[in-house]
């Protein structure tokens, strides 16, 4: 079905000029179903996140109600505010942007860009042979450096730290590095060229010329490992066991083992995780909303080319 | 690194000053690849022939580790099943429904972005919120799914409470955030040359025959791209099976990576975790040489592309 009315519309590529108007019933039919089916498949993506922001709003009475409330009433707009206080998620706000997602998104962006230079734009003997390891590195398993990086870090008495998650990112990440080089490249090489003759340094002509033309690359990279950082709960989970350093995802996480002991006598417990869950997920959606082009030309790039 | 500067030193001092400075610029990846990439395998290696817990010196064992997770280990069976059944069905699922949703975009609709958005969205949106969203929604009792099908008088579907559930529904909420493959595949699509469809409709192809004869061709390397990257993510899938799950119900969603979590970080066996994660690597290396190796058969390299 997808296939039909997909197919149709090529077709109509090329028909488009005899007459645009003029679709047969089965035509009426497929672009009818078509619509159809992308309205009911919008309706199932967004219906989670309808009811995490309503549940948000409900007390536990609307809560265990059957059938379920869509929308609650009263609706307990507290909740946001109650929750993220009571909660601590200030600190954890704090924990994840200033001690984990800033130095580990400045590290990532300025080595990636200065090794992904050095792999795009200076023709150098053993650059290539160096470039295919730096891509190998990328199908290790995580788990395989994990338990080894781990023990190190224990030794080093790094352990509840963000060291371990933000140190590495000053040694440039593998994946941007791509990324960054196949951008790099598409600069003309005329402009290098012109910057050398006038006598700009390497370095000069990566921070006055390539890297002022890149802004929509390095926005992706930065963008794409703030919200990493955002997001992670692997890493901390293994590095942060301290209550008063843990990111959002942990806290998250933490507050629910907390509510799970106090159970159904707790009027809020839900309303308070869905409320948190909505306030974690707001700037996502914000930056989303804002960045929406560079979100999805940033996925199409990183994706396309093997 | 001496060794080939003195190889290179009848080359001309240009090229020499252009190694150094390559050299110089990938130089943060470099050191950062033999701290956080080669000494993590070497010491991995080490620690997989040795009994660890961090506390008492490692002992060594030879391969003890290994003939112990392969013949002594029940555990071993379930988890590589568990994990098997998981990526073998959720990857090529999870990819088919993406790419059938990005030819959906790709016809001649109104609010293509639109639709586009919603369905990236929920990949973006980080996996503790996810799991809570997910956790409540399918919730037995009172989740909006089972609160609606008990007030219809249907019976309630144990979603995440019974073990053949359970991995089923894991894979359903991985579709669900399978946002970045629609939006990579969409893109794709985009770039098939409208020429080749206009070819095919003088030859009087059908749209089915367009859809199997030149869209599908034309997308097979990324198809490729996104299997391979599909199976090595879902091989050390983590946050949503240990969020939502833990494991359980009696076990059917212990993967691979839940159990060398366990192994590590729960019960401290260095050695066996490390063990495990060769393993793991070897698995990865052999399922994407499988996978190179059918491409002949299967991709179509044309039109120019890498």
């Amino acid at each position: 079905m997808t296939a039909t009315g997909r197919t149709i519309s090529t077709s109509l590529a090329s028909q488009i000029k005899r007459g645009r108007r003029k679709l047969s019933v089965l035509g009426w039919i497929a672009e009818t179903l078509k619509y159809a089916v992308l309205i009911v498949l919008s309706i199932s993506f967004l219906l989670p996140f309808y009811w995490m922001v309503s549940s948000a709003l409900k007390d536990s009475s609307q809560i265990y109600t059957v059938p379920p409330i869509w929308i609650p009433n009263p609706a307990y707009w507290n909740n946001f505010w109650d929750a993220w206080m009571t909660y601590n998620f200030n600190l954890y706000t704090f924990n994840t942007v200033v001690r984990y997602a800033i130095p580990a998104t400045i590290g990532t962006v300025l080595s990636s860009a200065t090794v992904a230079y050095g792999f795009a734009r200076i023709q150098w003997p053993g650059r290539d042979f160096l470039f295919w390891i730096c891509m190998m590195t990328m199908m290790v398993p995580f788990q395989v450096t994990t338990v080894p990086l781990f023990i190190t870090f224990k030794h080093l008495g790094w352990i509840n730290s963000y060291r371990p998650l933000t140190i590495p990112a000053w040694f440039g990440s593998a994946f941007f590095i791509f990324m960054l080089r196949q951008f790099f490249k598409t600069i003309p090489e005329e402009l290098s060229d012109a910057a050398r003759i006038d006598g700009a340094s390497e370095l000069g002509i990566l921070f006055r010329i390539i890297l002022p033309l890149s802004k929509p690359a390095l926005t992706v990279v930065a963008l794409f490992t703030l919200m990493g950082c955002w997001n992670d709960y692997y890493g901390p989970l293994i590095y942060v066991n301290n209550a008063e350093l843990m990111p959002l995802a942990l806290g998250v996480q933490a507050m629910r083992t907390e509510l799970a002991h106090v159970g159904g006598t707790h009027k809020f417990a839900y309303a308070y995780l869905m409320a948190v869950s909505t306030m974690v997920t707001a700037p996502i959606v914000i930056a989303f909303f804002l960045a929406q082009r560079t979100f999805i030309e940033g996925i199409s790039l990183t994706g396309m080319k093997g | 690194m001496s060794v080939a500067i003195s190889k290179r030193r009848r080359i001309s001092p240009s090229t020499r000053r252009r190694f150094l400075t390559g050299l110089l610029f990938v130089s943060p990846w470099l050191i950062g690849l033999l701290i956080w990439t080669v000494y993590p395998i070497v010491a991995s290696v080490y620690y997989s022939f040795h009994r660890y817990d961090l506390l008492r010196p490692p002992v060594f064992l030879g391969l003890r580790n290994y003939t112990r997770i392969f013949t002594q280990d029940a555990d071993f069976s379930v988890v590589m099943y568990n994990t098997f059944v998981y990526v073998i069905i959720g990857t090529p699922l999870g990819l088919a429904s993406a790419f059938l949703m990005a030819s959906l975009l790709n016809t001649r609709i109104a609010g293509r972005s639109i639709f586009r958005a919603i369905f990236f969205f929920p990949s973006i949106v980080p996996g503790v919120v996810v799991a809570m969203i997910w956790q409540f929604l399918l919730n037995p009792q009172f989740g909006a799914i089972n609160g609606t099908l008990r007030a219809l008088g249907l019976p309630v579907i144990p979603f995440l409470t019974s073990p053949p559930y359970a991995k089923p529904t894991l894979i359903m909420i991985g579709m669900w955030a399978q946002g970045s493959a629609i939006v990579i595949f969409l893109a794709t699509l985009q770039d098939v040359p409208r020429s080749l469809y206009e070819a095919a409709t003088v030859d009087g192809a059908t749209a089915w025959h367009k859809f199997w004869y030149v869209t599908i061709p034309m997308c097979t390397p990324v198809i490729l791209f996104q299997l391979v990257m599909g199976f090595i993510w879902g091989f050390q899938d983590f946050t949503l099976p240990y969020l939502l799950t833990g494991g359980g119900p009696n076990e059917a969603t212990r993967f691979y990576a839940l159990y060398l979590y366990d192994n590590a970080f729960r019960f401290l066996r260095m050695g066996k975790a490390s063990a495990l994660a060769w393993i793991l690597f070897v698995i990865i290396l052999i399922f994407t040489a499988i996978l190179f190796k059918s491409s002949a058969r299967w991709v179509y390299y044309g039109g120019g592309d890498e």
